[in-house]
């Protein structure tokens, strides 16, 4: 039996947002922009009227007022949308508890063998958008289809407000002529790979031997060819369902370039602190390390290493990825923003391979003595205990919240 | 018209089945402080206050003979309580 799916997606959440708190606001062009006083404040999202003049999402704040001298910029602001994902989520949950979030404005939402309850998925389609338009006064858009690619692919066609049935019987006519890149799966890289054979619909993919694409695009030739082909089996997972994290990373746009590698350890010792945490959080030791390192020509390089042994310690953290740093980097640009994650992470109790003339004593002592600082830290505050060297001019703003969003990518496969 | 949105002093009825009804609202008018008495609850849902902006439960009450709304923006177990006021 055909499942019934629906992909739920909020219309330009964050402008929306600001336009639905503050109605003096509506009928205006809006955008929501990072720090308008720091110098890498950017448009994060735009509302229609904006979206009239030209302003991009990822615009640098002048750039867009460029574009559109009476635009309205406002901060963002992220408690009030994440207060509404979740109030969002709810009304959604009234009706399955196969409730799967990809990212913070949109959904999957599985409600296959409910229709003597709520009708076709059509009907609840209708339902949950007069919903969410009477309780939070926010516009989404739905599509509805017996997979989540094509479900995501129908809301994506009508917007705002509306509903988009990708049916069963006639799928093919509706998103074989659609471009590939439209498709779940398709990034800007994988788009270009899908050029070099000349495939430009969605139609063009599902007629292609996967054994073609595969010298370039590993086993997702596969899964592409068969999403594109209406195969796609994955599930939508129930609502309480927590993703595991695959890594944790800290990040920060510092308030001036770095030009030395001193600033860089410095700030990598900062953010390790952060990333450390979080790995004592979760109980996870990582397996590598990977660093993001943006210049000041806005040009982002990205390296990682495996670790000989997984690692809970904040400063061992440093020491790699300032190693990888390096190794890595030519200081052909002074740096805007540095990024440290732990990867490959693993289970704090796992058991590992000691090695004979490691000294693990000493990474031991050195993990319970992050643990002791992670716990002072968050009792007495950032700066209760502190690196020696960080008493320094940071170059960074250590107090700034960085907000992680929330991520449903890793379930795709 | 235009509405702002004015954060009010409420006193609630708790009952013992645990269902809350607003008894009375405290709001400023003309620079003044009024208390006024809620003569009936008529409705209550979650609603979007298309005037003012935000969500809450909306309780449609009447006041005065007067229908208005007041919602309360509750969440996470907390909130305060609003009502959409005219300006002139
Ligand atoms: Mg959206």
């Amino acid at each position: 039996m055909d499942r019934t799916i629906l992909h739920i997606d909020m219309n330009n959440f964050y402008a929306s947002m600001e336009c639905m708190l503050d109605p003096s606001l509506r009928g205006k062009p809006v955008a929501v922009c990072g720090r308008t006083e720091e110098r890498h404040g950017i448009v994060l999202a735009k509302n229609y009227e904006a979206k009239a003049y030209g302003v991009k999402t990822g615009d640098v704040n002048w750039e867009a007022r460029q574009k559109c001298p009476d635009l309205v910029m406002v901060p963002p602001h992220y408690e009030e949308y994440i207060k509404y994902s979740k109030l969002a989520r709810q009304i959604y949950a009234d009706y399955s508890d196969q409730v799967e979030p990809f990212g913070m404005d949109e959904v999957w939402l599985d409600a296959s063998g409910t229709s003597r309850l709520f009708g076709t998925g059509e009907q609840l389609a209708d339902e949950i958008r007069e919903r969410v338009k009477f309780e939070l006064g926010l516009t989404v858009s739905v599509g509805v289809s017996f997979n989540k690619v094509f479900a995501k692919l129908g809301s994506d066609l009508k917007k705002p407000d509306a509903t988009t049935v990708v049916p069963p019987e006639s799928w093919r006519d509706i998103v074989w002529p659609l471009p590939v890149e439209d498709m779940l799966g398709v990034g800007r890289s994988t788009k270009k790979v899908m050029e070099r054979y000349n495939i430009k619909t969605i139609g063009d993919l599902a007629n292609t031997d996967p054994n073609i694409l595969a010298y370039r695009l590993k086993s997702r030739a596969w899964q592409l060819v068969a999403f594109a082909n209406g195969n796609d089996h994955s599930v939508v997972l129930h609502k309480d369902y927590v993703v595991p994290a695959k890594s944790v990373g800290h990040g920060i746009t510092t308030l001036q370039d770095l030009e030395t590698d001193q600033e860089v350890w410095n700030v990598m010792l900062e953010l390790v602190q952060e990333v450390n945490r979080k790995l004592v959080e979760y109980k996870k030791k990582a397996g590598g390390v990977a660093i993001y390192i943006r210049d000041n020509e806005l040009y982002t390089k990205q390296w990682q290493h495996k670790l000989e042994l997984p690692i809970q310690a904040a400063l061992s953290l440093a020491r790699e990825a300032f190693t990888l740093f390096k190794r890595s980097y030519t200081w052909r640009h002074p740096i805007r923003s540095v990024t440290v994650s732990a990867i490959a992470l693993s289970e704090e109790s796992d058991p590992v391979q000691r090695t004979l003339f490691a000294d693990n004593d000493r990474d031991e002592k050195l993990a319970k003595l992050d643990q002791t600082i992670c716990w002072i830290r968050e009792r007495f505050g950032k700066d209760a205990v502190r690196s020696a060297s960080l008493l320094c001019d940071l170059k960074m703003d250590t107090n700034r919240v960085e907000l992680q969003m929330p991520s449903g990518l890793t379930t795709m496969g | 018209m235009k509405w702002e949105k004015q954060y009010v002093t409420v006193k609630l009825r708790h009952d013992k089945d645990g269902n809350i009804r607003p008894i009375s609202v405290t709001l400023v008018e003309a620079g003044e402080e009024q208390t006024f008495e809620i003569d009936r609850l008529k409705q209550r849902c979650r609603a979007a206050s298309t005037r003012v902006g935000g969500t809450g439960i909306r309780y449609t009450v009447m006041i005065n003979g007067k229908e208005t709304y007041l919602f309360h923006e509750f969440f996470e177990n907390e909130g305060r309580w609003f009502m959409e006021m005219p300006v002139c």
